[in-house]
């Protein structure tokens, strides 16, 4: 393991009163990569992306992100964070959604009025600007949600299920920026339960009720397992197969 | 049978809410509690500066059930100041011949209570000279004045801090529900940045809507309005962010509007009653003490103060001052509260 990970876990458990939600988990994910992080719901998945977005601490352990310690406030300016609920303000347009974002990290003039037609086109909304997000259907919400989180162009993105409720075409071309994304350095984790997803990143961590039972590219994970696909593999260790 | 699977699944909800359960037992009891002790109060006895009466009319005063601090003739300043301090509903004076009756006027029910009462007297004093009838004055106020002069200053502070509570309570409740707060947490924005802009954002539009309605009272109701019009609306403006505080706080312990709702009773309700809609004079001596908690009794003063007795600065400062105090003390609680969501 290289001292240089964009995101580094070492030993980390969280407790919530006497309930242990993640076990000893010890994890690095080198620059410019896509980590997947795949579990069964509950599995603890977002109590870890929490952690290395800064919102929360662990109970023991240390996260570090861009051999920063976390959580630190001056680093969430270089993490771009998309949690599961789509965090929109409905009445406000998506113009104000987004203005308001990009006031929060600093973003003003003409970087943040570029930033946002970025995004906005980067995610196929440029059209629907102008409407209140509460209008907006669920995949264009969550569509509308993933922009709001590139818009500071932070170094790393954390993805809570970016692709729920995406169409298939969408999806592919979400997923084809994010490869684009990590091509120019972006260090890229998403939580997934899609296994054609799965198999696009770099490497994967499979998390089960709080543990990290295996890690590896997505190639070795099937060899490990006799698998043809992710699929079987996440089956096995999800605990089906055993 | 479906209507049967829709009652149980709603006693089971309620079930699992314990809370709501209990609020909906113990909250409308607590109420009528409350109301047993503003309503079932003694009668109440009207406090009167006698200066310069003779004895045995003193007597008869306090015969009738009248609470009577005698002066002399030399001492009738002392008793007008009493008066003006609120500390007498009225000063009879017998020194020039008729009887003189000054009134503080701002409370009709007691200048109602004080004129009852002194009638009695006098025609149980002297039923043959029914015919003397005592000069009436009022310091604040007149004959003229309606009960809703009375109360609507309190009123007017009632309806606000109701309404910015609810709203703000809210809708940092639906910022909490909604996700929006674990992005704002996601981002660089400080905790108490968060509190600040709620508090400003909010105390913009609650400036509009103090504004308005002290505005409709005084000039479209045509509340009385003896003091300035600027004390009416700082104090309005107070209120407001008290509530505006405290409504947010309190959203950190509702799991959903519903909960919201719930705090109406616990904490707008108790209010009401100590806010000086009531009396308080007819409440029990020890409960009168929780009124120095709630934050309408100091703006409802206030109001009352401004709008009927003409009151400047030097007689609503403090009320400003512990306002103040109110709202900081609640920001900065919610400042602590917005931990459990980030530590940083």
């Amino acid at each position: 393991m290289t001292q240089t990970a964009s995101i580094d876990i070492r030993n980390v458990s969280k407790q919530f009163g006497s309930k242990v939600v993640l076990h000893d988990i010890t994890l690095q994910v080198e620059p410019a990569q896509i980590y997947g992080l795949l579990g069964p719901s509950g599995s603890g998945k977002t109590t870890l992306v929490r952690m290395i977005a800064g919102i929360d601490e662990p109970t023991s352990g240390t996260v570090h992100v861009l051999e920063q310690r976390m959580p630190q406030l001056a680093m969430l300016t270089k993490i771009g964070y998309m949690a599961q609920s789509d965090a929109l303000y409905g009445e406000l347009t998506a113009l104000e959604n987004l203005e308001f974002f990009a006031a929060l990290f600093g973003l003003s003039g003409s970087r943040r009025k570029r930033r946002i037609e970025e995004v906005m086109s980067l995610v196929n909304l440029t059209d629907h600007l102008k409407k209140p997000a509460a209008s907006y259907s669920g995949g264009m919400k969550r569509r509308l949600s993933l922009a709001i989180s590139l818009l500071h162009e932070p170094s790393v993105l954390i993805l809570d299920e970016p692709t729920v409720g995406i169409d298939p075409v969408l999806r592919k071309a979400i997923w084809a920026e994010l490869m684009q994304l990590c091509a120019r350095g972006t260090t890229i984790l998403v939580t997934t339960h899609v296994m054609d997803e799965a198999d696009k990143c770099h490497r994967l961590g499979m998390i089960r009720d709080g543990r990290l039972t295996a890690t590896g590219t997505p190639e070795e994970l099937k060899r490990a397992t006799g698998s043809a696909t992710i699929e079987e593999a996440f089956l096995y260790y999800g605990g089906v197969g055993q | 049978m479906r209507i049967r699977a829709v009652v149980i699944r709603i006693l089971r909800q309620f079930f699992h809410d314990k809370r709501t359960l209990a609020m909906m037992l113990v909250a409308p009891m607590l109420i009528l509690y409350m109301m047993s002790l503003v309503f079932n109060g003694d009668t109440y006895a009207p406090k009167l500066g006698a200066v310069a009466v003779p004895a045995p009319l003193v007597q008869k005063l306090e015969q009738q059930g009248a609470e009577v601090t005698t002066y002399s003739a030399a001492q009738a300043d002392e008793a007008r100041q009493q008066l003006s301090d609120v500390k007498l509903d009225a000063v009879i004076r017998f020194d020039a011949g008729a009887p003189q009756v000054e009134l503080e006027g701002s409370d009709p029910s007691k200048s109602k209570a004080v004129l009852f009462l002194l009638q009695k007297t006098l025609q149980s004093a002297a039923p043959t000279a029914a015919g003397i009838q005592p000069a009436i004055s009022y310091l604040h106020g007149s004959e003229d004045m309606a009960a809703f002069d009375n109360f609507g200053p309190v009123l007017i502070g009632f309806f606000v801090f109701f309404f910015v509570f609810l709203l703000s309570g809210v809708s940092f409740l639906r910022e909490r529900t909604g996700g929006t707060l674990e992005r704002l947490l996601a981002t660089p924005l400080r905790r108490w940045e968060i509190v600040v802009g709620y508090i400003l954002g909010f105390g913009i539009f609650t400036l509009l809507q103090a504004a308005l309605i002290a505005w409709f009272a005084t000039g479209a109701l045509g509340l009385m309005l003896v003091g300035s019009f600027w004390y009416v609306l700082l104090i309005t403006i107070l209120l407001a962010l008290t509530a505006l505080s405290l409504g947010t706080l309190i959203s950190a312990f509702a799991n959903n509007e519903f909960q919201m709702i719930q705090f109406i009773p616990l904490v707008i309700v108790p209010q009401i009653f100590f806010s000086g809609l009531f009396n308080m004079d007819t409440m029990s001596v020890y409960l009168r003490w929780l009124g120095v908690i709630m934050p309408l009794s100091y703006g409802a003063d206030a109001l009352r103060n401004v709008m009927i007795r003409g009151a400047g600065w030097e007689r609503i400062w403090l009320d400003v001052v512990v306002l103040a105090g109110f709202s900081l003390v609640f920001m900065l609680l919610n400042v602590v509260a917005l931990r459990k969501h980030r530590k940083i």
